[in-house]
């Protein structure tokens, strides 16, 4: 195996996913042949290749700073559940935020 | 046994570039709620992100000014977490490249002065605001979502509390000069991480480090390093072990209070932003953002000492802030003398931004009339003591000095022909005083100049009336 039943429940809590032990059985599996196709990239000889972030031909594409109004907030607010006041409102999650 | 302590800092400063750092929508502080916002920063699907290049620029002055190597190849990367204060579940930052690496800074502490190593330093994305009511719900605001940061970690040189107040003093002022962030602490514009552990004297291996973080004040700072300091060598002392642990600064305790244990390395699942294409800097484009960059406060203080004569203390005053620095060059610039014109912001100026609770810009004082209020003084038109007078009018008025000084009449009597018939006029009614002086009380020609300054309402010129004073004593 590729991957442990472990690591995909790990995996899971970071995304804040919860499975019953049956799914994380199918979902390793699954996981496990994604790898494997994947890892299929590792037989090819990148000999003196450099590490690749893009695949983008687009180099050094940036924006001038020059601000524009912001957004009709009801517009944007259309999108959310429940809102109060100007504030997105959320049920309270305390002291998970890692900040910047 | 001892123990010598070691702190890391990192630091996330807010830069005031006009739009956000991915996103065109306004970088404005204290705006209603989620007015400064558009799609991108509440990250709706199929937007797309672009790369404010001021931001980079001013990520670039930041390593410059703190002597770091510019990366020339740079691309941005994603930091994965949930939370509701940043819709897109990860932080755009820079993890692989960061802007710039292998920087110092100086600090002086009880006269020692010390390079403190930074490490490397980011370009990133601010999150948005969660205000936690009791009524079981948060409150988001996503106006300081995609304000950009620039992130600066220091290398674990710091051996004191003391040291890393010093260090946060020292960055916060070369930053401001910078001109990227205004660096209120106040409005949360600058927050720092503390790293703190301690080891026995002479060990290899630095101790197992807790974390503080977002602190607000350099004082918080202060305190929380040095109780955590000290409150890990009684563990250590007790047979205890420290723990890798997140710990809040309580301030009315002035205790540190455990808030989590970390367990393992943070997993955030970096990996590269492929919405961001790579970008390359140029050997031009350092040199532009070099040629950009204002002077720093040590070449500013070197000028006033060097060309200005001023003593090393008050170039030092003198260039704790940009905004005094620049004020002070302006009103030199505009004719003033740079002797007086120091003095005048170190002594009147600063007393009443003190007493008023302002800073420099929110008076009505102009380098312009602070500059013709000192000539008045040079060309003893007025004098110092009528100075405090024209002084407490423009600034708190806009008055223009001279025309100000002309209107109430309080331009100095210098003219012997104007003052000699007042000091005959004091001399007779003040035979006593003449008797002390002939009889050696020099005490009489204070008395006298009193009495001369009285009649005048103040405006006679000191320097005057006491030549002529002594000419006419002497006469006697």
């Amino acid at each position: 195996m590729a991957i442990s039943e472990d690591k995909v429940a790990h995996v899971a809590g970071l995304a804040k996913l919860t499975f019953s032990k049956e799914e994380l059985q199918k979902f390793t599996g699954q996981m496990d042949e994604i790898i494997n196709m994947v890892q299929q990239l590792s037989d090819v000889d990148t000999t003196g290749v450099e590490v690749t972030t893009h695949v983008t031909d687009a180099v050094d594409t940036m924006r001038e700073d020059k601000a524009v109004k912001g957004m009709d907030r009801e517009l944007l607010m259309k999108n959310v559940p429940d809102h109060q006041d100007g504030f997105i409102k959320v049920p309270a999650i305390i002291d998970e935020s890692e900040g910047a | 046994m001892n123990f010598e302590t070691t702190i890391g800092l990192e630091v996330h400063i807010e830069m005031k570039t006009a739009s956000k750092a991915f996103s065109p929508a306004p970088v404005n502080y204290g705006a209603e709620p989620n007015t400064n916002t558009n799609v991108v920063d509440w990250a709706f699907p199929g937007v797309l992100p672009t790369i404010n290049k001021r931001a980079l620029e001013f990520g670039m002055r930041a390593a410059l000014a703190l002597h770091c190597d510019v990366t020339r190849d740079i691309h941005f990367d994603r930091k994965n977490y949930f939370y509701p204060d940043n819709p897109k579940a990860y932080q755009i930052t820079q993890a692989q490249t960061p802007i710039g690496r292998h920087g110092w800074l100086e600090i002086e502490v009880d006269g020692k002065k010390k390079k403190i190593g930074i490490e490397e330093m980011h370009v990133e994305e601010d999150a948005g605001k969660n205000t936690h009511n009791p009524d079981g719900y948060s409150y988001v605001d996503l106006n300081r979502q995609g304000t950009p940061l620039i992130e600066i970690v220091s290398k674990p040189d710091i051996s004191s509390a003391d040291e890393a107040y010093a260090y946060l003093t020292r960055l916060r002022q070369i930053i401001q000069f910078t001109g990227i962030s205004d660096v209120k602490m106040e409005e949360g514009s600058m927050r720092a991480d503390v790293n703190v552990s301690v080891r026995p004297i002479g060990a290899a291996e630095l101790g197992t480090r807790t974390e503080m973080k977002n602190l607000n004040s350099f004082e918080h700072v202060r305190k929380g390093a040095h109780y955590e300091s000290r409150r890990q060598q009684r563990v250590l002392m007790a047979g205890g072990k420290i723990r890798q642990e997140t710990r809040r600064f309580d301030e009315p305790s002035g205790e540190t209070i455990l808030m989590r244990v970390k367990e393992g390395a943070s997993d955030y699942r970096y990996f590269p932003e492929p919405d961001l294409p790579p970008i390359h800097i140029s050997d031009e484009w350092v040199q532009e953002v070099k040629a950009s960059i204002p002077e720093m406060p040590d070449m500013r203080r070197k000028r006033y000492v060097d060309d200005w004569g001023l003593p090393e203390y008050d170039a030092n005053v003198l260039t704790q802030t940009k905004e005094m620095s620049d004020f002070f060059e302006e009103t030199v610039a505009q004719g003033a003398e740079p002797k007086l014109a120091g003095n005048w912001l170190m002594g009147d100026v600063n007393a009443y931004l003190n007493a008023n609770q302002i800073g420099l810009l929110e008076t009505k004082l102009t380098p312009e009339h602070l500059a013709t209020m000192i000539k008045l003084i040079q060309d003893a038109t007025i004098s110092s003591k009528i100075a405090k007078k024209v002084f407490k009018e423009i600034v708190a008025n806009d008055s223009d000095p001279k025309a100000w000084v002309e209107k109430k009449g309080l331009v100095q009597l210098s003219d012997p022909a104007v003052l000699q018939p007042i000091i005959d006029d004091v001399l007779q009614n003040n035979e006593k005083s003449i008797e002390d002086f002939k009889n050696g009380k020099d005490r009489a020609i204070g008395f006298l100049v009193g009495q001369i300054m009285k009649q005048t309402r103040g405006k006679a010129n000191p320097k005057v009336v006491n030549q002529l004073l002594l000419a006419s004593l002497k006469k006697l």
